[in-house]
This record gives C-alpha cells, structure tokens and sequence, in this order.
C-alpha cells in the first residue's frame, strides 16, 4: 500500500519532470516503472557482448566439453558439430567465398562471445537455462576446438573467452549507418 | 432435439411439395409463405450468441501455411506463413497473422511478467503489465515481415505452392502500445548510450542489437493487435515493433531494455540475419525491409475459370515509408500499367493495389513492381542475385512471376 502511494506520488513528480526536461517533446510519461536494484539487474541481464563484460567466472576445455555435447548437444547438431536436424556447427572455413558456402561457428561466427551467450540462453533447445557456468566454458570450447580454433586443453573463461579470435572476425561491413542503395 | 425439428420441417417441405404438385398449389396458393424462394436457414431460427466469434465452418480450409525444419523435435522452431492467397483488404486476421519462433510460443502470465529498463540510463526500472496498461497509447498500422520472407522464391525451381506459402512470412495489422522513447526517457539515457539490446522472454531469449535512432523515431512496445490485447503467437502480454524493420527485431515477449553504447552482436545478428556478399564477406546491420508488391489474385496454384474481366489485386509495402505506385504487367514486364491504391497513405504498411484485367483466354505472364516514396523500385531477380553471394536468403524482395496458361492454370515461374 505504501508503496503503491509513494509509486503515485513519484509518478506526479515524474510527469512534471518528464513534460520539463524530455528531448523528444512528446514523451509525457505517467512514470510507473519502479527502481530496480543493481543485484536484481545482474539476475537480469544474460546478454554478453564481444568484450566479455558479464561473463560468469567458472571455466571448462574442450576436452571436458566433449562430454557436455555428447549428453546436451549431439542429437540434434551430430557427432563433431556435422548437423542434421540443426544447424552445422563446424568446418566450412574458407569456403565462404565459393560457390556452396559453408556458415557454421567456425567459418562464420565473429566472435566466440555471441556462442556462449547463444548456447547460455537458448540451449538445449529443450532445456534451456539448464548448463552450470563450467559446463557452458566447456562445451562452448568444445565447439571451437571443432573448429580448430583452440586447443583441446585450452581453457574458456571470462578473461580468455573474449580474446579469442575468430575467424570470420573481419567478415562483416556494418551497414548502419545505411549506405544509399 | 435439433435433429427432430430438422426433420420434422424436412417432412413438412416434401409434403408441401408432394401437396403442391398433386393439387397445383390448391392448399399454398402463390406467394404463400411456405412456397416463396428461401434457403433452409432462412426458415429456422439462428444460433445464439458466442463470447468470441469464429470465422464461417466453411472457411475452415483457411489456414497457415506451417513450416517446421526440425520436425517433432523442436515443434514449435520454424514459422506460420499467413495464406495471402485468400485474404483482401490490407489487415491481416490476428488468427492468421504470420509467425516466426525460434523456441515456440511461451505461455505467459501477465501478472508475472516484467520489463526491465536498464544499462546506460540514469535509473533501472521495472515495469508490470499492468504499469505499462496505465500509459498514453499510440496507434499506427503496420506491416511485420520476417526477413527470411520469401527465401522459398530463392529455390533452383519455383515452387508450385499457394502465394501465402512463398511470400506470407509477413502480416500487417493495426498495432496500440506505448512509444518506446516514454519509457526510455523515464529511464533517463545517458549519453553515451547508441544502441538498444532487446530481449524476449521465450525459451530462447531471442535478442537483437537495435540503434538508438530507430528507438526514439517510431519504435512502439505494444499491447494491443487489431484492437484486442496480443495474441500469444505475437507476443503476448508485451512486444516491441520496429515499423518497417526486419520482423525478427519486433521482438516479441519483451522481457528486456539495455541501453548500451555499441552493439551487443547477438547471434540473431551475425550468425542469422545477415547478407552474404559475393566476395565472402557479409553485410551487417541491414534492418529496413526493401520496397515489394506480390499479386495475390491471380496467383499460383489458382485457376481462372474462363476468359472475361478480372480484378489483378495483391500487396505492396516498403519499409522506408508510403508507396507511391504499383505497376503490374501482363506481358512479364514488356508494358506496364498504373494499379489503383487502397491504403497508401499509411506509411511502412500494406497497401492493396488493383487493376480490373480483360482476360481474352491468351497465355500471359503476371508481375507487380513496386516504387516506395524515397523512389526505390522493386528489383528484378537478376539484378538482386548479382549483388549476393549464392546462398543469400534475407530480404528477398524481387519482383514476383506467376503464368497464366490458356487452360486458365496459373504457375509460379522465375522470370
């Protein structure tokens, strides 16, 4: 209750404020969004961008991986990361300028981040949210040792994961801002 | 009880008509009511009221076009494509609009769900349902394409499969939410802060990296489709719509806002949704859906029953803003004539365009070209294909062929 009345008293205050200091002119907000603790905001926030900021601590090699993508991932993506049903995760590197490119983590992929951020808030498919941070560091190395990458003893963690250099990690031209077409 | 009142008022007709004809209409003179033209249902009282209406039971072959790569092992991964072939008019049908998951469809409950406000601004907030219910709403209608729309039409031969199951990865309906920069300036930005990460609260946490101009100029976190709250398939209970933008970045189940100053690459935005160049590399970052029409009617798989005058109706959209002409050609592009326009007013929505059309039984090949406001044209497939590398399947938006036969049949060609 009481917060409720701060909420509606906060909320006035807001719409004056908004109405005085917004950059868009239109935005007169009724101000109902409540104040989020920085520990809830951590709960929160699962994405990782290329300079690793928010990467768990735990650390996994591909060679304790292995075991991860036989029991989690290998149903769906193949012995090796080969594919069928899903996508093919491994091999095709160099092929991307031919005629049948080949797009799988290790030909395509940026950056080694994007995988484990991918495989942390969508994998299994059927699963997901399941892995242990050791067992994401594991299996995510265990994909990039498919694709030789890194070595079988290597291991992922939030201060090696980001330095890892991708292949395909000059590949793409921005197109924002848009050119004319 | 249904049943014997059905046949009791059978057994009255033919004993009207067994009457009738022995004492030539002694006992139902002309005009009797029991004699004048009316269908069964015009003598029996109605059904009563439901709480929410269902389309005619003799529409129920009305239905998404459904793909699933993965089968029974991930059901609910792949898309619904709406069956543009028999729809009219500009707004898809909320029970038809087109569906594009990568995790299925998640059952939330409202009063559980939040969305969280966060990075780069001066205070993190959460907000309920209920919060964001209470604020100023906008409405605008909108078209919702899925990037990978019309990859089918990318395949060695045409597929000879209704228009909705080539090019109906796409829908457009009216959309009510709240303008996503209220909510982004009650958060306060920073200064810093360039680009939005947005997330969804489905099983894969799909999220993509949006620019921070997009959000501030017409990006809407909406609540309502075509007047009712959003269907689950779209989003329910909160989604975020990007007018004009590749469909995947309306993310829908909007769990989550993060203000940040670079873009967070997800893999929705390097390893999908991105163009592949001829020379290997990829563009990034292509997120405005580019100018297209498609014929609706006639179109493949369909059949004109006999030469005369047709209406040629079908759709055109851009994602820079209005339409400004439809052409359609009948002579597969050799001369092309101006279509009349019905919606073009609404920037970055579906407009119907149609053209009446004497069909005098001669074989003939069917296009439309689009030409949006900023002056684009709808491309030929050469044209299109040689800016790609081969396995390029995103923003195919070329222009569409669809042959007309002298028996009347109508085929999907490459042209």
């Amino acid at each position: 209750m009481s917060t409720r009345s701060l909420a509606a008293s906060l909320s006035v205050l807001m719409l004056i404020g908004c109405a005085a200091t917004t950059q868009t002119g239109t935005s007169k907000s009724p101000g109902l969004g409540t104040p989020v603790s920085a520990a809830e905001v951590a709960r929160w926030d699962i994405s990782i961008p290329p300079s690793g900021a928010g990467l768990p601590p735990g650390s996994g090699t591909a060679r304790q991986g292995l075991q991860v993508y036989e029991q989690k991932c290998l149903a769906c993506h193949g012995a090796k990361g080969a594919g069928k049903p899903a996508d093919v995760l491994a091999g095709g590197t160099g092929s991307l300028a031919g005629k049948t490119p080949l797009r799988t983590v290790g030909s395509y992929w940026p950056y080694a981040t994007t995988l484990f951020d991918y495989v942390r808030r969508a994998m299994p498919i059927t699963n997901p949210l399941s892995l242990s941070n050791d067992e994401l560091y594991a299996v995510t190395a265990y994909v990039l040792n498919i694709n030789g990458v890194i070595g079988e003893d290597v291991a992922m963690n939030a201060q090696s994961l980001p330095q890892v250099k991708m292949p395909n990690r000059d590949g793409f031209v921005s197109d924002w801002p848009p050119r004319e077409r | 009880m249904g049943e014997d009142r059905g046949n009791r008022r059978r057994f009255l007709a033919q004993s009207a008509a067994l009457v009738g004809g022995a004492a030539s209409g002694s006992l139902a003179p002309p005009g009797a009511a029991q004699e004048l033209a009316a269908q069964p249902w015009e003598r029996v009282y109605g059904a009563p009221f439901t709480g929410y209406g269902q389309p005619s039971r003799f529409e129920a072959s009305v239905q998404r076009h459904l793909v699933r790569p993965y089968g029974d092992l991930a059901p609910g991964s792949g898309a619904a494509f709406a069956p543009l072939e028999s729809l009219e008019g500009i707004i898809t049908p909320s029970s038809l609009h087109n569906i594009r998951n990568h995790s299925g469809t998640p059952e939330i409950d409202p009063k559980a769900h939040r969305l969280l406000v966060h990075g780069l601004v001066a205070k993190p907030l959460m907000f309920s349902v209920e919060a964001l219910l209470a604020y100023p709403m906008t409405t605008r209608t909108h078209f919702v394409e899925c990037s990978g729309n019309s990859s089918r039409a990318l395949a060695p031969q045409p597929a000879q499969v209704p228009v909705g199951a080539i090019h109906g990865n796409m829908s457009c309906s009216e959309w009510t939410g709240i303008p996503l920069r209220v909510l982004l300036d009650e958060a306060g930005l920073a200064p810093s802060a360039r680009w939005l990460l947005a997330e969804g609260a489905d099983s894969a946490h799909m999220s993509r990296s949006i620019p921070l101009e997009k959000a501030l100029d017409d990006a809407l976190v909406a609540l309502y489709q075509n007047g009712e709250r959003l269907r689950p398939e779209q989003g329910y209970p909160v989604r975020l719509l990007l007018p004009g933008w590749e469909g995947n970045m309306s993310v829908k189940w909007l769990r989550r806002i993060k203000a940040t100053a670079e873009p967070t690459h997800t893999k929705d935005e390097t390893s999908k949704y991105t163009d592949p160049l001829p020379d290997g590399r990829s563009l990034q970052f292509t997120f405005e859906m580019g100018v297209k029409s498609v014929i609706t009617r006639p179109s493949s798989a369909m059949a004109l029953p006999r030469p005369g005058l047709y209406e040629i109706s079908g759709l055109a959209w851009s994602g820079a803003g209005r339409i400004r002409q439809v052409e359609v050609s009948t002579d597969g592009g050799a001369t092309w004539t101006v279509a009349s326009l019905q919606g073009e007013e609404r920037p970055k929505s579906f407009v119907r365009f149609r053209l009446p059309w004497e069909w005098t039984g001669k074989s003939a090949l069917l296009q439309s070209r689009a030409t949006d406001e900023k002056g684009r044209v709808q491309p030929s497939r050469k044209d299109w294909a040689a800016r790609y590398a081969p396995d390029m399947r995103y923003h195919n938006n070329t222009i569409v062929s669809w042959a007309l036969a002298t028996d009347g049949k109508v085929t999907h060609v490459y042209a």
